[in-house]
């Protein structure tokens, strides 16, 4: 566990600043910094975290902003397939273990494969935990004391993470032909339906990948 | 409850049973090879849905503002390998900027 925690040191700083954008970029959603601060707590995916505030301040609705944010977690169920057979324990402790399954702690324990170990991967995650909770907390009191967002072009700031967060998923001619028709849905149907509904709507694009499969 | 609480706790509460799907619910079996690669594309389809939303769309209108000037930077910034938290920051600054001068 000592080795995980040394090897997530690294990721400790960028966690913790991530964290803070969220807790600042919630506050385009009205989450007070208590419920930002639970979110993360909760939560731990960064990516599914945003999507949530940034649907709801965009004004798509409950539903729609879960829905966005559990499709982009949806990945978890499936990854923790791959490390299952390394947890042991009672129900109660494989549960809180099974938290600590991130995608960076899970990438740097081996990633499911022979080589695969769970107490680095534990160690990656409570660092990553840590700096993420942290980090939120920092920035949810600093968005607190922040008046209008889009003052301060936190509104454009989504557009370039989500472009960061889509850039690394690129990988392959699969990805990019489904962004790039999740692209032209969401575009051609903001104009006639209510928030929230292109994005869902987007996930159709994946069927794409079914046919090249 | 407000619409915020009630996303935090609904994502909250789904993202906790996703990750236990596979420590607590399942032991050593494993999806289709086919399934799995189908999930793994459902994360670009939403993030370019997110990032055309979040660029063009107010209410049901296609609108062209500063938040562009946001994705450009966040563009050039990736593209300059540029970390995480730098991204954001650049488009933050580059929306307030355009925003300020227009």
């Amino acid at each position: 566990m000592r080795r995980g925690v040394r090897l997530g040191a690294p990721l400790f700083p960028a966690a913790a600043a991530l964290g803070a954008s969220f807790g600042v970029l919630a506050r385009t959603a009205h989450l007070d910094a208590l419920a930002a601060v639970v979110m993360s707590a909760t939560t731990f995916a960064g990516s599914a975290q945003v999507a949530a505030v940034s649907v709801l301040g965009a004004g798509g609705g409950v539903v729609a902003a879960v829905f966005a944010a559990l499709l982009l977690n949806v990945r978890y169920a499936p990854i923790g397939i791959t490390v299952a057979h390394a947890f042991r324990g009672g129900l109660l402790q494989r549960l809180v273990e099974s938290q600590l399954v991130v995608d960076e702690s899970w990438a740097l324990s081996g990633g499911g494969g022979k080589r695969f170990d769970r107490r680095v991967l534990l160690g990656v995650g409570v660092t990553l935990y840590v700096a993420w909770v942290g980090g939120t907390a920092v920035g949810a009191l600093a968005g607190q004391a922040i008046g209008d967002p889009s003052k301060f072009g936190l509104d454009g700031a989504f557009a370039a993470l989500f472009t960061a967060l889509l850039a690394a998923q690129l990988r392959g001619r699969s990805p990019i032909a489904v962004a790039g028709a999740g692209a032209v849905i969401a575009a051609l149907l903001i104009p006639f339906t209510p928030p929230g509904v292109p994005i869902i709507a987007a996930t159709a694009a994946v069927l794409l990948g079914w046919r090249r499969a | 409850m407000s619409a915020g609480w009630a996303v935090v706790l609904a994502v909250g509460v789904g993202t906790v049973g996703l990750k236990a799907v596979g420590p607590v619910g399942v032991a050593g079996r494993r999806l289709p090879a086919r399934v799995t690669d189908l999930l793994a594309l459902v994360a670009p389809a939403i993030l370019a849905a997110l990032v055309v939303t979040e660029t063009f769309a107010a209410g049901r209108s296609l609108v062209f503002d500063a938040r562009i000037a946001g994705l450009l930077a966040g563009i050039a910034a990736v593209a300059l390998r540029l970390p995480l938290w730098a991204i954001v920051v650049a488009g933050a600054i580059a929306t307030a900027a355009v925003r300020l001068i227009t």
